[in-house]
């Protein structure tokens, strides 16, 4: 899709924020970068256009199908854009750096730490949150295995792992339990609910073929 | 008058809904994102507080400037938390915090408070006396008996040395608050296990009346016995907002800031004897140890005949402790299963009958409980068979078998609950309590809907804030045995009163009538019968409301109980060239109460042993000694199980008539306690020498292997 010509994108928008216009916008880069790589990427960055920030900017997510327009700082992650700006809170912030997986949505068909990608470079993705799920009242195959097999006590890790167990199901349809515990491996629980995790992601994968085979 | 009515539980066999496993009633939300946690919140106007902490262990602070902070972009309040003088007694103190009108304004405008310290010596590392001069409390010795003569004369003595780090609990939502302070009212939504409470305790600090504090909290991501108090960040919080002119401001703390300062488990480390005879029977324990906390051993076994007991504590510059999952149980098992498993070493004996003669030792009423346990646990884990003797594997990876115990008390808090039927036939249920995920909300409602003989979805349940009757903190276990017993007698109480307008149009006295699969009908005479809705309509104008309540120096025999013990076996194979340690199987034989939801009392069991199987096998933080900074605070090293990590668990949870009749107790702790200790000597038995260290790491089981250890 060409996200140019969608009337509601707001004007200033050039269709140029990218990861290095975003961090020679901000002068500052993220711990895990090395100066080095900073520099060399700030060089091949374009000139004007491409410098954005500090302050917030419009942008355009596609999030469950639908465009969202959006104005954050460039160096607001996916994650938080979804929580402090959309009220999507299904992803949770817990690590913030890409190790818990509480924060998993599925962007172009991959499961992603939403936390590791920034908000402005999700942009022209599709972006698949727990809230495109079906809610309480007509749950997902997935919510409902983890609702059936109590893979949840506190419930703050549910929703990224929820997310996570779809991800890996589109990709796995029928995955053998030693395949579910390297599969989802990516997402940590503090209350232990992983026995549990483990009957609902079979369950799941079970009730998606069948509902592929209805349908 | 009538005479008090029967609270009592209805037998095991005619329930309907308790007993049941009933699916979680906050599933359907949890698992669809839906849920809305303390730190999803946004009130209209919200700021996004940050704080600034001491990177130092120790440092006085000689001065905090904020002037550029407050000019920066979208700044509304800066409060300074530790003005100079202050001494700073670990690294993550608190200085100062910002509240802006983004999250990133704030983190830019924190970054421009400028702190100078004056830098003083530090301790940071825990598992070494030796180097903890002067931050040493003797605490004594006890003596029982005649240790020194007993030792003397031993046909054996064994001895070891044993220790279990600092842990932190590393809640998935950590903890921070939502506040808005406006004029002489504070509303309040804490991440808390004590929604009662919270305010009385928020209220000596702000000077705001208790009664002004309105607290309320949907659901939280995990506390683990963190996450009682308002904290400093509670008081921040209100601070910031009451100088921002009252605009709510949401204060949660970071990762790292998380793992520094808002959850240690105290360590335990020390050297233990064990004097006995070849029989297997314990004759002396003389134990030397240090904690940051109190450690009273030995654990369980607390009526050895000769005993000499010393302890020290050490204060180290570290995050305060806080109560973790029950509190010190864990280290103490896991030095005294520890201890127990060495003296069975030593004698070439079963720990199986060693810990049967040890237990001997244990109070009265539980002796022939854990003997039962253990007998229990061997047979599930085909015991017999399956364990060798200590160090008898050969090959790269071993196998060894090993055994811990455990004791917890669990029973009730005080709970008040109030039970309204309308002339509609709606119900409502309210308490003041909070659901942990431990399945609070759906055990209450279980209980409404067997006493009022309705099916769960005709009850209402409202909890989690300070407006409703008063229960207390959730720590303990407690919260089951109390608010089984408050919902119980609200509900029977609100059903005497239906009876009461019912009674008329069947022709009968209320003493006669009961409530029945949505129906009010006479005892023995189901003929004479009338729908709930058409008993409720008979209330007329008003509606039923009643209290019930449960009150700890008022036991309520047979409704609730406390104290169980347990016994759990861990199975587990060791690389010896890698260190690796895995889990094949986890074995739990777990001593209850009458159970209310057998599934979630069973996802509590699970849930404990992956918390232990983490603490047993990979938690450790780690310290640079000379900067006294931790290194680890994060999650990517600050090493928490995963879903592959755990083997396969399996729960003996001791369903039975003689249990029931106790009444309901607490059992999200004593499944947690026995973990360290049951890995820690399967690992022994598995490569035949101890490793003394938890977490059972590659690098302490190579360490032990390769005679690295002092």
């Amino acid at each position: 899709m060409s996200s140019k010509k969608d009337p509601q994108l707001p004007a200033e928008r050039k269709g140029r924020f990218s990861r290095r216009g975003f961090i020679r916008g901000v002068g500052i880069g993220g711990g895990a970068l090395g100066a080095g790589l900073l520099e060399k990427e700030a060089t091949a960055a374009p000139p004007a256009g491409g410098v954005v920030g500090p302050g917030a900017i419009p942008i355009t997510l596609n999030i469950n199908g639908k465009p969202v327009n959006v104005s954050v700082e460039p160096a607001v992650t996916l994650s938080d854009a979804l929580r402090d700006y959309l009220d999507m809170t299904g992803s949770k912030r817990v690590c913030d750096r890409g190790t818990c997986g509480a924060c998993t949505v599925i962007m172009n068909g991959k499961s992603v730490y939403s936390c590791t990608v920034l908000a402005i470079d999700a942009q022209g993705k599709n972006i698949e949150t727990i809230e495109g799920l079906g809610g309480p009242d007509k749950m997902h195959p997935v919510s409902q295995a983890f609702w059936n097999n109590d893979a949840q006590q506190c419930g703050y890790c549910t929703p990224g792992f929820v997310m996570a167990c779809k991800g890996f199901l589109d990709e796995h349809p029928n995955p053998s339990p030693e395949d579910v515990k390297h599969g989802l491996g990516g997402n940590l629980c503090r209350c232990g609910t992983y026995m549990g995790v483990r009957k609902a992601v079979l369950e799941a994968a079970a009730a998606m073929k069948g509902a592929k085979k209805n349908g | 008058m009538a005479d008090t009515p029967d609270y009592s539980w209805p037998s095991m066999e005619s329930r309907k809904a308790m007993g049941k496993s009933i699916k979680r009633l906050d599933g359907p939300v949890k698992s669809t994102g839906r849920a809305k946690y303390t730190s999803d919140l946004r009130p209209r106007d919200m700021l996004y507080a940050v704080y600034v902490h001491s990177p130092h262990a120790h440092a006085r602070v000689t001065g905090v400037d904020t002037s550029d902070a407050e000019k920066s972009a979208g700044v509304k309040a800066v409060h300074v938390t530790a003005p100079a003088g202050t001494e700073v007694q670990y690294q993550g103190w608190e200085i100062a915090a910002v509240a802006a009108t983004t999250e990133q304004a704030a983190r830019v405008a924190a970054g421009r408070i400028r702190v100078e310290y004056e830098v003083l010596p530090h301790l940071v590392k825990d598992d070494d006396l030796s180097k903890a001069t002067g931050r040493t409390k003797q605490g004594g010795e006890k003596v029982v008996g005649d240790p020194d003569e007993t030792f003397k004369n031993a046909e054996v003595v064994s001895e070891g040395q044993y220790g279990i780090p600092i842990a932190n609990h590393c809640c998935l939502e950590p903890h921070g608050a939502v506040i808005q302070w406006q004029g002489d009212k504070v509303y309040a939504w804490p991440s808390t296990q004590d929604v009662t409470t919270w305010a009385t305790q928020l209220s000596p600090n702000i000077k705001v009346d208790a009664t002004n504090i309105k607290v309320k909290m949907d659901y939280i991501g995990g506390g683990f016995g963190s996450k009682f108090g308002p904290d400093a960040w509670g008081e921040t919080a209100a601070r910031l907002s009451q100088k921002a002119g009252g605009r709510p401001v949401k204060l949660f703390l970071e990762r790292d800031a998380e793992l520094m300062i808002a959850g240690n488990r105290p360590p335990a480390y020390g050297k233990i004897r064990i004097a006995g005879k070849k029989d297997g029977t314990i004759t002396g324990w003389q134990s030397d140890t240090w904690s940051t906390g109190n450690m009273p051993l030995p654990y369980i076994i607390d009526q050895i005949p000769n005993m000499r007991i010393k302890h020290d504590t050490v204060s180290i510059n570290s995050g305060p402790s806080r109560a973790w999952r029950a509190p010190n149980n864990q280290q103490l098992s896991y030095l005294t299963c520890s201890a127990l498993e060495d003296f069975a070493a030593k004698i070439a004996m079963d720990p199986i009958e060693v810990f049967k003669k040890a237990v001997e030792y244990a109070p009265k009423a539980r002796v022939e409980l854990y003997k039962y346990q253990l007998d229990k646990a061997a047979e599930l884990t085909d015991w017999k068979n399956q364990w060798k003797p200590r160090g008898s594997g050969s090959g790269t990876v071993r196998r060894g078998l090993g055994l811990g115990i455990s004791a917890w008390g669990g029973a009730g808090h005080n709970s008040n609950c109030r039970t309204t039927i309308n002339p509609d036939g709606s119900v409502l249920v309210e308490i003041g309590t909070q659901d942990l995920g431990t399945g609070t909300r759906t055990i209450i409602t279980q209980v409404a809907a067997e006493s009022l003989g309705l099916p769960m979805g005709k009850v209402k349940l409202v909890i989690g804030s300070n407006d409703l009757p008063p229960d207390a903190a959730s720590g303990g276990s407690s919260t089951v045995g109390g608010v089984t017993v408050s919902t119980r007698r609200s509900s029977v109480n609100a059903l005497a009163k239906l009876f009461e307008a019912a009674a008329p149009a069947l022709s009968a006295q209320p003493a006669d009538l009961e409530a029945v699969d949505g129906h009010i009908r006479v005892k023995g005479s189901p003929n004479k019968s009338m729908t709930w809705e058409t008993a409720c309509k008979k209330i007329g104008p008003g509606k039923i409301s009643e209290m019930g309540s449960f009150n700890r120096r008022q036991p309520a025999p047979g409704m609730n109980d406390q104290g169980v013990g347990g016994v759990q076996i861990a199975d587990v194979s060791v690389d010896t060239e890698t260190g690796l340690v895995k889990i094949n199987h986890y074995t739990a034989v777990q001593d209850c109460g009458l159970i209310v939801n057998p599934r979630l009392a069973e996802s509590q069991i699970y849930g404990a042993i992956i918390m232990g199987i983490s603490t047993a096998l990979y938690e450790e933080r780690f310290f640079d000694q000379q900067t006294g900074k931790y290194l680890n605070a994060d999650m990517e090293f600050y090493k928490l199980a995963g879903i592959g990590d755990i083997g396969d668990i399996k729960v003996h949870l001791d369903i039975r008539p003689e249990n029931d009749k106790r009444g309901v107790i607490g059992l999200g702790e004593p499944p947690a306690v026995a973990i360290c200790a049951a890995i820690g000597n399967a690992v022994t038995n598995a490569i035949g020498i101890r490793v003394p260290h938890i977490p059972m790491t590659p690098s302490h089981v190579l360490d032990a292997l390769e005679g690295r250890i002092a």
